[in-house]
């Protein structure tokens, strides 16, 4: 238990069952002391949310329901954060889609549909989000998104996910030059594999978890703890001098040429 | 230890939040228990976790009622 985000308020976006990133993440900051703002889509992600918040003794200052694929439905969200928070220090973003027979086979084969669905909702959403959000982070800020090596690399079956992570890394080096000056920065964590309900819809998923655990310089795989850690650390005044940067938390996998 | 279909049932009351009545051997996931493709996909995670085992894409797409899964898990 640390102090890290004591009295600060962070919005958590994407907490859709214990296996989340954004639980991982959500259990960090509470650690570290943070006021916990949580939207979410689906009236089944609130049931499951408030279900395991309760399980963890976690209280939330604040819930509210967030459509990323509307840009009303995150004006809305913001508006009632401003109104019933004031202030936030923090934003995670940890939300993305891709259709699931398009995280398999070719990449070739990507649909028109399926390519500007993927982008919307996987790097879209950060901007939205960032632009909604700024107004609310007068006293400075942090913007933490997700992103996967997929986006610098290609990972098989990953395909149109790929080419959104990478547009995701790009939107969050842009945001963090517009939104500098105001005292707000933009990272983003890229995690390695980690069996969250996500990962499970892209083909062959298991199979990436042994290659970690053989060649990752730490030979093992990452968890939700990890990345929730290293989300804490970005969030916090520790990082106050890091904005635009892509933080691999994957063993060192990403080092590793063949 | 438990009997296969026992320790199935037990993670499908848990997570879907059924009654234990209607988790039979014949009873669709997705008809009978309501579960969506997510539950489904969280369904095949707890099993894989609970037997230890991992379960292909191929074969986590044909397990469709509670039967499909037990008879799966005792077929290793």
């Amino acid at each position: 238990m640390s102090n890290l985000l004591q009295g600060k308020n962070v919005v958590v976006m994407g907490v859709a069952s214990e296996r989340s990133i954004a639980w991982g993440i959500t259990k960090s900051l509470h650690n570290a002391g943070a006021n916990l703002i949580f939207t979410n889509r689906q009236e089944r992600s609130y049931q499951k949310l408030t279900k395991l918040l309760e399980k963890n003794g976690i209280e939330a200052k604040l819930i509210v329901s967030c459509d990323v694929a509307s840009d009303e439905s995150i004006t809305n969200a913001f508006d009632e954060i401003k109104e019933k928070v004031g202030v936030i220090h923090g934003v995670v973003h940890s939300v993305a889609f891709a259709n699931r027979d398009e995280l398999k086979g070719e990449y070739a084969d990507t649909s028109r549909e399926g390519f500007l669905l993927a982008q919307e909702i996987s790097a879209f959403s950060l901007v939205a989000v960032t632009k909604a959000a700024k107004p609310l982070m007068t006293e400075g800020g942090s913007i933490v998104t997700q992103t996967y090596l997929g986006a610098e690399r290609v990972i098989q079956n990953y395909n149109v996910m790929g080419v959104a992570k990478a547009s995701l890394e790009a939107s969050m080096r842009y945001l963090a030059e517009d939104v500098g000056k105001y005292g707000i920065r933009v990272n983003a964590v890229s995690a390695g594999p980690i069996r969250t309900l996500s990962a499970k819809g892209v083909g062959g998923f298991n199979e990436k978890l042994g290659i970690i655990e053989e060649k990752a310089p730490l030979r093992r795989n990452v968890d939700q703890d990890q990345v929730g850690d290293a989300t804490l650390f970005f969030l916090s005044d520790l990082a106050r001098g890091v904005t635009g940067e892509v933080m691999h938390v994957d063993s060192g996998y990403h080092i590793i040429g063949g | 230890m438990a009997d296969v279909f026992d320790r199935v049932k037990a993670i499908i009351v848990d997570r879907l939040d059924v009654d234990e009545s209607k988790v039979t051997m014949e009873a669709s996931f997705k008809d009978d228990l309501e579960a969506d493709s997510l539950d489904v996909v969280e369904l095949v995670m707890e099993l894989e976790d609970e037997f230890d085992m991992e379960i292909a894409d191929e074969e986590a797409e044909k397990i469709n009622t509670v039967g499909d899964a037990v008879n799966y898990i005792n077929s290793l």
